[in-house]
């Protein structure tokens, strides 16, 4: 479904990312693993348009590479980032509806904020409150929620566990494959490499932008560089 | 009584002016983080549009409505032209720009209308006063209320219940998850200046009202008192430049008022006092913007 052969990001001197090459399934949770500033955003942002890549994104058989963030949106990848990145002054209603906006009108966009209003009945409770006073989970849930709003075919994570309470981190693992069984292909970044790789059907690590390993989910939690370097043991 | 009351018109009319400028350039800064000089020469645009318009005796609704396009265009026209190439560039580039932009409008005006001033005819139903009762109001200070009230109700119901208003909330909060949703950054920065010249334009109608005439530098003061009105609020905060535009005007009037007359003409000396005062109590304003991430 999604294709990334050589991909390179720079920030002026920095290079962030370097010749990255990764494939994602369709119908698959993939994670993306690596410590901070291994380049995990870089790509994520790299894919959904945000930094300008070099090498080649193919999304669904055509390249997306260099495309802006609005339209990459359009073709079916929505990206939830690192931080939740919630509008905080505006309600949570305004936050769906803007996530919407675009994709859908009227009675169609009403239906989509009813169904994630299902999926998150916190999201109903707090409805009219401003997103800025949501706990940190809550917030969690309204990002993705709103990313889930243009109804992507791929879903980028970035750290969604990030700072979270361990209940709260258990929802959105669930949530991640309840997701993927619902056919969103999920594409995961995160720094908790352990429960990543119990529900990952292929991982990538990635170290100071440069891949040093892949291999399936299971592959991976055995590896010894994995084991040392997250799994303690 | 009728003084008193009549100050305080002028108070509230006059902070409603600075406080609808001081918005125009809030609502641009607060997304694109530019402060936009060439402010002052939109609502110039606004003022030599109405000027034309009464010349060729264009109906003064019709005319009033194509001054504040007038304004809004001109913006939208600078956001293509000098601003948008520039847009990845640092916030002093931008307000060089601005200047830049400033200063050709201004020779536009002098060379190709006039450098002295010209008359705007009031209709007659504004030069005069409104009799409650026992009580005389000039018609210029309440029609300049008024159309306050209007202008800051109608914005608020744009940003608050529009798809574009609340994208634009967003965007002055964080530009790059508003390109996420989708939501075009070209079209909401477009909409923004187009926003903020409409506001300069309406701002320039209620100054003409009190001044009667037009000339190339008109522009320049009044937004300048705008710039002090929304850093006393909270530069990029909307409610920020709403409340500095009214306690400037206020103070300002005030001051007008009630100084002796020796010390009249340091009004303005007193008035940027109080505005010190304001900012070493408050010194990221009265009402502070939340964050200004910038696209
Ligand atoms: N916008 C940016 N400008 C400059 N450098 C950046 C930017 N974003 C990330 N970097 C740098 O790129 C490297 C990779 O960052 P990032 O992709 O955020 O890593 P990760 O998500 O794995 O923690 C880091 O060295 C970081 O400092
Ligand atoms: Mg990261």
């Amino acid at each position: 479904m999604l294709t990334v052969t050589d991909l390179s990001v720079r920030y002026g001197q920095i290079e962030a990312v370097r010749g990255l090459g990764l494939s994602v399934a369709k119908g698959s949770v993939t994670v993306l693993l690596g410590s901070n500033g291994a380049g995990k955003s870089s790509t994520l942002n790299a894919i959904a348009g945000l930094a300008a890549p070099r090498g080649r994104i193919e999304f669904e058989g055509s390249r997306i590479d260099g495309q802006a963030p609005e339209d990459i949106v359009r073709k079916g990848i929505a990206l939830c980032p690192e931080g939740r990145r919630v509008f905080p002054s505006l309600s949570v209603a305004e936050n769906l509806h803007l996530g919407g906006a675009v994709h859908a009108t009227g009675d169609e966009l009403a239906a989509r904020i009813e169904a994630e209003l299902a999926r998150f009945p916190i999201l109903r409770e707090r409805y009219h409150q401003k997103a800025g006073l949501l706990s940190g989970g809550e917030q969690q849930m309204l990002a993705i929620a709103r990313a889930l709003m243009s109804a992507p075919r791929l879903l980028l994570l970035d750290e969604p566990s990030l700072g979270l309470a361990p209940k709260v981190v258990d929802q959105v693992f669930d949530l991640i494959l309840t997701l993927r069984d619902q056919g969103i292909t999920i594409l995961l970044v995160e720094q908790n490499a352990e429960r990543a790789l119990e529900i990952a059907d292929r991982g990538y690590v990635l170290q100071s932008g440069d891949l040093v390993l892949s291999g399936t989910g299971e592959e991976l939690a055995q590896s010894d560089l994995i084991r040392q370097a997250y799994l303690a043991g | 009584m009728d003084i008193v009351l009549q100050q305080v018109l002028n108070a509230i009319s006059l902070g409603g002016i600075y406080a609808l400028l001081a918005l125009g350039l809030a609502v641009v800064f607060s997304i694109v983080g530019l402060i936009n000089f060439a402010h002052g020469e939109l609502m110039t645009v606004a003022g030599y549009a109405l000027f034309l318009g009464v010349l060729f005796a264009v109906p003064l609704p019709l005319a009033l409505a194509l001054a504040v396009a007038a304004a809004a265009g001109a913006a939208v026209l600078t956001e293509r032209l000098a601003f948008r190439p520039m847009r990845r560039a640092d916030a002093t580039a931008l307000l060089l720009t601005s200047f830049a932009v400033s200063a050709i409008l201004r020779v536009l005006f002098q060379n190709g209308i006039s450098a002295r001033p010209k008359p705007v005819p009031l209709p007659p139903a504004l030069s005069g006063t409104v009799d409650l009762g026992p009580v005389h109001l000039g018609a210029v200070p309440l029609a300049s209320i008024l159309v306050t009230l209007v202008s800051l109700i109608l914005l608020t119901l744009f940003l608050k219940r529009t798809t574009m208003g609340r994208a634009m909330r967003a965007a002055a909060e964080d530009f790059q998850v508003l390109r996420l949703m989708g939501i075009r950054a070209n079209r909401v920065v477009a909409v923004a200046f187009a926003l903020s010249g409409a506001l300069a334009g309406v701002s320039a109608l209620l100054w003409v009202a009190q001044r009667g005439s037009v000339d190339p530098l008109m522009g320049f003061i009044p937004v300048l008192k705008a710039f002090v009105a929304a850093v006393i609020g909270g530069l990029g905060s909307l409610p920020g430049a709403v409340a500095g535009g009214f306690v400037l005007g206020i103070t300002e009037v005030l001051f007008q008022a009630f100084l002796p007359e020796a010390a009249l003409p340091f009004r303005d000396a007193f008035v940027l006092s109080v505005v010190i005062a304001i900012l070493i109590w408050r010194p990221d304003g009265l009402i502070p913007a939340k964050s200004a991430r910038r696209s």
